[in-house]
């Protein structure tokens, strides 16, 4: 056995099952070793797919991520995929090959310190010098990225070790002394805050990306308690967007009620999230009445940006359980009679008055899939309106770059998905901008015949930013006109052997709509929308969230309005 | 907000490129640091950085607990947290311009238990060991005689008592509450 064979054992008794790749000179050995190892490898037309799948494959199934790229332009590819997952806290392993350990430092061909390039947007990486440190690096490699607060570590290694020698044992102990994640909450801690929840008038859960992995724990505790929830951009899914406790979204294109609760409220439960300033909005005017108990697994976080009253390091399937048992249901009689009257005269309305708008593309998606798919996105207007509109019911199931915003995340992030969930439609909702980042994954998902619907809500625009152009530039459109040069979607996805349709008209909607995600295999459905749609409420930056403008929001008599 | 200095002790694995996590943790996050040394500890295979930061309590709070992150951490002191012993090494080499000079420059020298290392015809080098108030006068003292060239190694620091195990490496101050917390966890 050589270093390359190693490396794919190692992989094998993590479970791995499936790499997303591409090769090169300094990886071969490891691709030739892979010619004979039961792992399947998806070839992917550049490695940067290839981190996003690997990031969407952890997302939707829990299970860790890998992808493989080569040395030089290869690694460096990675690099934004690595970023996003480290952002949205995404168990990776990213193996690359490096030049000969000889080369290293000689700026050899296709020579990149790929570890000192990474180091910033990793959790941790290694560039390996010796082939038996093979097994344990990588044990350590999983360990690290999966346990404690997730994240993507790397692994380089350099051609002379994958194709040296190995003989050795996979059975290794971890002993990694400055890293023990503290999973067991403080018992104290959680009295202070089960005490604190009891005294509170009206509280509020919010619940992050971390949440992720407690979604029964978090519907537990709400079942019982009785509290509102409000969901982040990466905790959509963790409780159900659809149930009556839902408050929705909160932050800079949150819910008029979620804003208005974070205003009001005299207490919040943070599970699973770190108060980015997406959400929080200006910090001096976030939830200035309430209590914050943060519960989360990084104490880094605690305290980071909204102070905590009552911190709770642990793991969430620890501490939820052992809170909702010294807590029963709340008196929250008041409190929920005031939120229901903000539901009521703000639901979700967009204005139909145009031949085909966003929101009702997105919303038709949602109604017709009943919610029973898997969700990626794109970033901009459309990540947005999908996120009020289509938020998923079950956890993992909503996957959308939110720490680093990645346009060309969800085509590849869809394709992570279809591997990490067989059998389960996944539907992309993409921008005309965003889209084409990554638009050469159409191979790879024709190649595997993926059941993904790609949905363009197509505005000939980089939407968000025109809408900031509109609103605090002053309608200074710069470079953010994309018509008169989009591709012919249907005919693009035609020549990668994909179903592709163009569609203007709300009719030709209706009806394509449901036929598509009945025949479960690839399509893409470019809907050419209304170009100058805003995203409503909006936080302008910079300002608290009681600031938000309500916009298209706000009730309204006229004709053409839809709930 | 109280604005203070810090001594921070952060005891790490000799592993390739610890040292640079913890200089582009610092870089990344904006902290500033007036001085750093490293060298190995008594124990194989690990070293101990002393760093000396000027912030605010939370600011440098945070700082720890982020240092606290990195994989190859095992331990991170805030020495400001209780009593502790700092010291600091300066090598200064002062001008000898006349001979009564020399004299003079001897006397202070004993005054500060400073030790001659190096004797030339128109330079003498000192050792000096002290806390920072002490470097910094003996400096002050050689100025009229013209100071050289000099060297301080910044400061290295101890706790006085001897820490209680993760006492303060813990994952940092999320509430007294929390250091009492088990943090083993098997993945
Ligand atoms: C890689 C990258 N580059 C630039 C941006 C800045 N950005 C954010 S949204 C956006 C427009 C996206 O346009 P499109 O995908 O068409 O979505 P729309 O807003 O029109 O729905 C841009 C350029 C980004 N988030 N990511
Ligand atoms: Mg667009």
């Amino acid at each position: 056995m050589n270093g390359a064979a190693a490396v794919l054992k190692a992989l094998e008794r993590q479970g791995v099952t499936t790499v997303f790749g591409h090769p090169g000179g300094a990886i071969m050995p490891i691709y030739d070793a892979l010619y004979d190892s039961p792992i399947q490898h998806v070839l992917v037309r550049h490695e940067q797919a290839g981190a996003h799948a690997a990031d969407a494959y952890y997302r939707a199934s829990g299970r860790v991520g890998v992808c493989f790229a080569t040395s030089g332009p290869g690694a460096t590819n990675l690099v934004t995929g690595l970023a996003t997952a480290y952002m949205d806290s995404s168990a990776v392993v990213a193996v690359t090959g490096n030049v000969p350990l000889s080369l290293i430092g000689t700026d050899a061909f296709q020579e990149a310190d790929v570890t000192g390039v990474t180091l910033p947007v990793t959790k941790h990486n290694y560039l390996v010098k010796d082939v038996r440190d093979l097994p344990r690096v990588l044990a350590e490699a999983f360990h690290i990225a999966r346990s404690g607060r997730p994240g993507p570590v790397l692994v380089d290694v350099p051609k002379d070790i994958q194709q040296a020698a190995f003989e050795g044992d996979f059975d290794v102990e971890i002993d990694l002394p400055g890293y023990r994640p503290t999973v067991v909450g403080n018992a104290r801690q959680i009295r202070r805050a089960a005490e604190a929840i009891e005294a509170a008038e009206r509280p509020v859960l919010m619940v992050g990306g971390g949440a992720q992995v407690a979604a029964e724990e978090v519907e537990a505790f709400t079942r019982l308690t009785g509290i509102p929830v409000i969901t982040t951009l990466m905790g959509i899914g963790a409780y159900p967007g659809g149930a009556p406790q839902s408050l929705g979204m909160p932050g800079m294109h949150g819910t008029v009620t979620a804003n208005r609760a974070i205003s009001h409220c005299d207490l919040i439960v943070g599970a699973g999230l770190r108060f980015d300033d997406r959400v929080t909005g200006k910090l001096s005017r976030f939830a200035p009445n309430a209590t914050i108990v943060h519960i989360d697994i990084d104490p880094a976080e605690i305290s980071k940006l909204v102070k905590a009253h009552v911190p709770v390091v642990g793991d969430l399937r620890d501490v939820l359980p052992r809170l909702t048992e010294l807590l029963g249901p709340l008196e929250l009689g008041d409190w929920w009679a005031q939120l229901d009257v903000w539901k009521a005269s703000y639901p979700e309305r967009y204005k139909t008055d145009k031949p085909l708008v966003s929101q009702e593309v997105i919303a038709l998606l949602a109604r017709e899939t009943g919610g029973d798919c898997v969700v990626t996105t794109e970033v901009g207007q459309h990540q947005m309106f999908a996120a009020r509109l289509f938020p998923t019911n079950r956890p993992r199931t909503w996957i959308s770059s939110g720490g680093l915003g990645t346009m060309g995340f969800g085509l590849p992030a869809a394709i992570g998905a279809a591997f990490a969930r067989p059998g389960e439609t996944i539907v992309c909702v993409a921008g005309d901008g965003s889209v084409q980042m990554n638009i050469q994954e159409l191979a790879t998902i024709y190649k595997h015949q993926l059941p993904i619907v790609i949905a363009i809500t197509n505005n000939g625009m980089l939407g968000m930013v025109r809408q900031w152009q509109e609103m605090f530039h002053a309608q200074r459109y710069s470079e953010v006109y994309l018509a008169d040069s989009n591709p012919d979607f249907a005919k693009l996805a035609e020549a990668y052997g994909i179903d592709g349709y163009n569609v203007f008209d709300r009719e030709t909607a209706a009806k394509l709509v449901p036929e598509v995600l009945a025949r479960k295999k690839p399509a893409l459905i470019n809907f050419v929308v209304y170009d100058s749609e805003k995203v409503f409420p909006m936080v302008p930056a910079g300002a608290g969230v009681d600031e938000m403008i309500i916009g298209d929001q706000e009730a309204d008599e006229a004709e053409g309005v839809s709930a | 907000m109280s604005v203070r200095r810090h001594v921070m002790s952060v005891t790490v694995r000799d592993q390739p490129g610890a040292l640079v996590r913890i200089a582009a943790l610092f870089a990344r996050r904006g902290y500033n640091i007036e001085s750093l040394s490293v060298a190995q500890t008594h124990e194989p295979g690990l070293s101990r950085t002393t760093f000396v930061v000027t912030g605010e309590d939370a600011h440098v709070e945070q700082m720890q607990k982020q240092l606290q992150k990195l994989v190859d951490v095992i331990k991170v002191i805030d020495h400001s947290e209780g009593p502790y012993v700092d010291r600091e090494l300066m090598l200064i080499k002062v001008a000898v311009r006349n001979p009564d000079d020399r004299v003079e420059m001897r006397q202070i020298a004993q005054d500060f238990r400073a030790r001659i290392i190096d004797v030339a015809r128109d330079a003498l080098v000192f050792e000096v060991t002290g806390d920072e108030a002490k470097t910094d006068a003996f400096i002050e003292q050689m100025r009229t005689f013209g100071v050289l060239d000099l060297i301080r190694t910044g400061r290295v620091a101890l706790p006085r008592t001897a820490p209680r195990n993760g006492a303060h490496g813990s994952n940092g101050a999320a509430g007294a509450d929390d250091r009492t917390a088990s943090r083993s966890r098997a993945a």
